[in-house]
């Protein structure tokens, strides 16, 4: 996020000597370009100096078969091998091939963008910590007093075992602990890395789609995978009145959907109030820089109060960043918690 | 649009590396963790347990240390009293030892004296008699010519002098 913020510095340089003069600053450009991916990781500009870091650009083109390359063969608008990044249309902003006959195409693009990046980072930070914490125990007796990450792990993970997991999965909990234990710390490890405003983090991973719809997608196998035969039975045969299930299963339907809605909903709450904090964050930062030509008294007085706005976001996004792992980890509980109730209890309640 | 339509690219990316985190750490990580925590739970019951046990073991100690506390107690009283009364026994003994011996010397020394003092009347007597008879002799000599009336008669007067006498000593 900040990465950004880091990136407009030099434009509040130039402008705020001269009040009268704009770069050309662009909040919409600004806010929308930090939610979408690209192929390299922008550092930061250090004086006229522009850091990124490049990624690989990874493409199967059918014509010409895999690629793999930096992407700084395709830094500012350059071209490699047929492949430029599409300034405008359809394709704005991707890898897109130009064939020998002029036409212009997407190739399959398995790039490893910034959000990738990020997501492989952040992945290895929560295989570090987690494994790391493991590692302790493996090389020491249970008397031992456990300290440092150890004490941090075994905190976090009993907290959410007993607050989350236990009472939302119930009986059979031990069986989706771990799953919903992953669940949690990746979000949670995504969520705070993304607030952190410099190089390594910044990358509003699960404020990404592609990002909770794999989550969301392991939750919904999750569930019906291990769904007992009275979860099937209540989405199919629910105990309702006939008339509500033949001729016309209006409930079953209903039940039917439910199905999808329930992961869908939790792809989009997180994907949603990661990108919604993330985007009040930068349009309060954004203001700063789009008041800078209005005036020293309007641009500083101003300047005041969205930093004291942009602290009070970003402390309501650590909380955020927690809730939102805290409320997949615990709807995704229980979700499978509700298909694991057995037929007996069904009929009773 | 865009930010809605995820990017097949990242899906891909997403899939894998959600795959290998979920797999490395339901192996390797979590169960490693949960065994640590649910040993902890039970090496904390069974510790808590054990404390429990050993403090009503030590309170059954006290009490056993009181039992042996409370027999020493009676018997040093025990052996207090038996020596005391042995003092006892053996003081009122040489007591009654020492009484007996007294007397038997009071009762010595007083039948000593009584046939000393006697010896010594009996002499007296004899010498007052020796003497009397002297004296009568050269008294009576004038007078009576047998000796032997005169010692009759020095014998009369000396009996009575002896029952005189007696009855002096009663008064006394």
């Amino acid at each position: 996020m900040s990465a950004v913020l880091v990136s407009v510095l030099p434009v509040s340089a130039a402008g705020g000597g001269d009040a009268g003069q704009e770069e050309g600053f662009s909040a919409k450009e600004l806010v929308l370009g930090h939610f979408e991916d690209s192929y390299w990781w922008h550092i930061g500009t250090f004086g006229q100096k522009e850091v990124s870091l490049y990624l690989p650009v990874i493409l199967h083109s059918p014509a010409t078969g895999w690629h793999c390359f930096s992407s700084r063969k395709l830094y500012e608008g350059a071209s490699y091998l047929g492949f430029s990044i599409a300034p405008e249309g359809k394709y704005e902003g991707k890898v897109v091939e130009t064939l020998s006959d002029g036409s212009v195409v997407r190739p399959f693009d398995l790039s490893l963008t910034r959000t990738a990046a990020a997501l492989l980072l952040n992945s290895a930070i929560v295989l570090a910590l987690v494994l790391g914490a493991a590692r302790w125990y493996r090389r020491r007796k249970i008397t031992e007093t456990p300290r440092g990450l150890a004490a941090l792990m075994e905190w976090a993970v009993e907290t959410v075992e007993e607050d989350l997991i236990k009472p939302t999965v119930g009986e059979n909990w031990r069986r989706f602990a771990p799953f919903l234990l992953t669940v949690f710390f990746f979000i949670l490890i995504n969520n705070f890395m993304s607030l952190i405003p410099f190089f390594p983090g910044g990358v509003n991973v699960t404020g990404n789609i592609a990002v909770t719809f794999v989550l969301a997608l392991a939750s919904f196998i999750v569930i019906n995978l291990f769904g007992g035969r009275a979860y099937w039975k209540d989405i199919f045969w629910p105990e309702v009145p006939a008339w509500l299930k033949v001729p016309v299963p209006l409930i079953p339907l209903i039940e039917f959907v439910g199905i999808f809605t329930k992961p869908f909903a939790l792809m989009i709450r997180l994907f949603a109030n990661m990108l919604a904090g993330h985007a009040a964050i930068i349009c309060l930062i954004c203001v700063i820089f789009i008041t800078a030509g209005m005036g020293v008294v309007m641009s500083t007085s101003m300047t005041v109060v969205s930093l004291l706005f942009a602290v009070f976001m970003n402390a309501l996004e650590v909380l955020v960043a927690f809730l939102q792992a805290y409320v997949f980890t615990m709807l995704s509980g229980v979700f499978i918690g509700l298909a694991q109730e057995d037929a007996g209890k069904k009929v009773k309640s | 649009m865009g930010l809605l339509q995820p990017e097949p690219g990242l899906l891909i990316w997403m899939t894998i590396a959600f795959l290998i985190v979920f797999g490395l750490l339901a192996r390797f990580g979590f169960p490693a963790i949960q065994k640590t925590l649910d040993e902890r739970k039970k090496y904390i019951a069974s510790s808590l347990e054990e404390a429990g046990e050993a403090q009503r073991r030590l309170e059954g100690l006290q009490a056993e240390m009181d039992v042996v506390r409370q027999d020493a107690q009676r018997q040093k009283a025990e052996i207090l009293k038996s020596a005391a009364d042995a003092r006892e026994k053996i003081l009122s003994e040489a007591r009654l030892r020492a009484g007996e011996e007294s007397e038997r010397i009071i009762a010595a020394a007083r039948a000593s004296a009584q046939s000393e003092s006697e010896a010594i009347i009996r002499d007296a007597r004899h010498q007052v008699a020796l003497l009397s008879i002297a004296i009568s002799e050269k008294l009576l000599r004038s007078k009576l010519e047998d000796s032997q009336a005169q010692t009759v008669l020095a014998e009369r007067l000396l009996s009575e002098m002896e029952r005189k006498n007696d009855g002096m000593n009663k008064e006394a």
